[in-house]
């Protein structure tokens, strides 16, 4: 069945009101407005106010009311609507969900599910093109899944909500109106191991999110070249699926990670180290990395498109590695 | 005796407020000695805040509070020796010791810490309340955070959420005047923290914090406004702190004639001349009473010392909860 990424965010939140009484839906304008990506839209009609919660600006508070409502019983899944506003909400973020579980000794469990939208090249600027969920891989006590496939996005969902601790999904915005085919039977997914989505032999382009896509194309275009990348999708940054990369680089002996955060303490930096760590004697050259420039986003396409990974640029890292 | 409460409350009453005094002296004693480390707020003075607004509380209500904690855990009935095994970092300690004095947890007592941040519970109690009202549980959730508080942003975004959702929260504001070393005034433009709440739609009023059955008479009209379904009420617990914000500090932010002062008022020894007044009480009893506190504390000195190490095997245990236990947690709670 062939829908959009927001069709099956959409799809996956249905599935989960309807078959779990303890869940709901909260966040900014999840209600009246359908959600500002669309994700929501018809919900509020299906489920009523009490289950779809039209919250204040006020990340802080809707964030935390989650971590509490996890621990009183129900299964909340938080919509921030974009990693840029999930920062007036770290506190709860980092400070509680993420440490209650181990500060309590095992007493308590935070079943949370936060989601939201990640990612530049829509010309929105510096402060609405943030990929930041690097950063929040980096903290032990949360879960951060990054679907990239209209499969993943709705049954990363419905995985997530099957998670007894806090789970974060990043939502690539530019994928929302992408088209994907659903697959059959498809209810949650496996979310602890990362994925081959193209099999090669000459380098592994190891990427997530919608950077998966840029360097499928890549790859298509290394093809004609005669040049064979394995394209790793990591699907999930916390757990890491280390086995899963090393595997690939074993195969290929070339990494290139594909990254749109910024380089400089990107999740690729961590890739990168895993790769060292584990697969060094693999290796027939060093890893390369194709991530942001060091640059707060501009808003006029021609720099957006020089700051964020572009397929011309991980081609042209392709290239060097072999050269 | 010309009081409203019976004799048997009122010396409970005392007794709670006189446990908390002489558990926290102990765990001076065993700062010094450096059984006790990091920090260690101590609420000596703001007795009366926890004892009588616990009074309010049923076992189903739920407890959010902060870093100065000791209180609320004693009254809310985790065992003394639990709570100072956590303060040793003991396995047996009621966070296994992971989390010490700042982070106490109860899960069958529905105490949810022991949370640390100034202002981080906010969020957590509106959530607990939320997750109640869904659920069609008539419950409270009781609040606490301090003055300091009042400041951050999660203060304003809770409260005008609790009253939006109409979900039954007490806020709970322990006034000791001092956000750490900035006094009130200092840091608020507007200083009246009842005012601040019902500017967001709240009911709250002003309660003499050092006057037990003040808190008591207080909380029990508030929780039971909550109760009745008309959303969150806050009190502003006017209190003092007659220690240093943690173990130490050079108080340069205060006056040894303001500490004096405030100590003229200390709700112990208040209370205490009330119920000689009233005659409920007799430096015999006093003296019984004292003897059984100090006979609890002991017991809980030992247990502590007694109690094991966590093993370091374990140091990343819980960080996740492993999947066997999460199909029995989910059967357990509610």
């Amino acid at each position: 069945m062939k829908l959009t990424y927001r069709e099956a965010v959409r799809a996956g939140l249905r599935e989960a009101l309807q078959s779990d009484p303890r869940v709901f839906l909260m966040g900014e304008d999840v209600g009246r407005y359908g959600g500002t990506y669309a994700c929501s839209h018809g919900l509020l009609q299906e489920f009523g106010p009490e289950r779809i919660r039209d919250t204040p600006l006020s990340e802080s508070v809707f964030v935390g009311a989650g971590i509490g409502a996890a621990l009183g019983g129900m299964r909340p899944i938080v919509e921030v609507m974009t990693v840029n506003f999930s920062l007036l909400a770290l506190d709860q973020i980092v400070n509680n969900a993420a440490t209650i579980r181990h500060m309590s000794g095992g007493q308590f469990s935070v079943p949370l599910v936060v989601r939201m939208a990640t990612g530049g090249g829509r010309q929105v600027a510096a402060q609405h093109s943030h990929s930041l969920e690097g950063w929040y891989a980096h903290i032990p006590g949360i879960k951060v899944l990054t679907p990239a496939t209209v499969t993943d996005a709705r049954g990363m969902l419905l995985a997530a909500l099957r998670e007894p601790d806090p789970v974060f999904i990043f939502e690539h915005a530019y994928l929302y109106p992408m088209e994907g085919e659903l697959e059959e039977e498809a209810g949650p997914v496996d979310i602890s191991k990362a994925t081959v989505r193209r099999p090669g032999r000459d380098v592994s382009l190891i990427t997530f999110g919608g950077s998966l896509w840029k360097s499928l194309e890549a790859a298509n275009r290394l093809a004609a070249e005669g040049i064979e990348a394995e394209v790793v999708d990591l699907r999930m940054l916390r757990p890491l699926d280390a086995p899963t990369v090393l595997a690939s680089v074993k195969k290929t002996h070339r990494a290139v990670i594909v990254d749109e955060a910024w380089r400089t303490g990107s999740f690729a930096a961590e890739v990168s180290a895993r790769i060292m760590e584990g697969g060094f004697y693999d290796l027939d050259g060093p890893v390369a990395r194709v991530c942001s420039a060091e640059v707060p986003i501009p808003y006029p396409k021609h720099l957006e498109d020089a700051a964020l990974p572009s397929v011309e640029g991980i081609v042209r890292a392709v290239r060097g590695l072999l050269k | 005796m010309s009081i409203a409460v019976d004799r048997a409350h009122a010396l409970m009453l005392f007794r709670q407020m006189l446990r908390i005094r002489r558990f926290e002296e102990k765990t001076v004693e065993l700062y010094s000695l450096g059984k006790i480390r990091g920090f260690l707020h101590l609420y000596i003075g703001e007795e009366a805040v926890a004892v009588g607004a616990l009074q309010a509380l049923t076992q189903e209500d739920a407890i959010v509070a902060t870093y100065r904690e000791h209180g609320q855990a004693l009254v809310r009935g985790t065992p003394a020796g639990s709570l100072m095994a956590e303060l040793y970092g003991k396995a047996t300690g009621c966070a296994k010791g992971r989390g010490g004095s700042m982070h106490f947890f109860d899960a069958a007592r529905r105490f949810y810490g022991g949370l640390a941040i100034v202002g981080g519970g906010l969020p957590v109690a509106v959530g607990l309340a939320l997750a109640d009202k869904l659920q069609g549980r008539p419950r409270v959730t009781a609040c606490f955070f301090g003055d300091g508080a009042v400041a951050e942003g999660e203060f304003h975004e809770s409260l005008n959420l609790a009253a939006l959702w109409k979900l039954p929260v007490l806020f709970l504001c322990e006034n000791n005047l001092y956000a750490m070393g900035t006094a009130l005034a200092r840091h608020q433009a507007q200083t009246d923290i009842a005012l601040k709440a019902r500017a967001s739609g709240l009911p709250a009023q002003a309660v003499d914090g050092m006057d037990v059955l003040a808190v008591e008479e207080a909380t029990q009209q508030a929780a039971a406004s909550v109760r009745q379904g008309n959303g969150p009420y806050l009190l502003e617990f006017r209190t003092y702190r007659f220690r240093a914000h943690s173990m130490y500090d050079p108080e340069l932010y205060r006056t040894k004639e303001e500490v004096e002062q405030w100590k003229e008022r200390d709700p112990i020894t208040a209370f205490e001349g009330r119920l000689r007044e009233w005659k409920c009480l007799t430096s015999d009893d006093l003296a019984t009473m004292e003897a059984t506190i100090a006979a609890e504390i002991d017991e809980a000195v030992a247990f502590a010392e007694a109690g094991s190490w966590e093993p370091v095997e374990n140091l990343t245990k819980d960080v996740y909860t492993p999947p066997r236990a999460a199909g029995e947690r989910h059967e357990a709670r509610g």
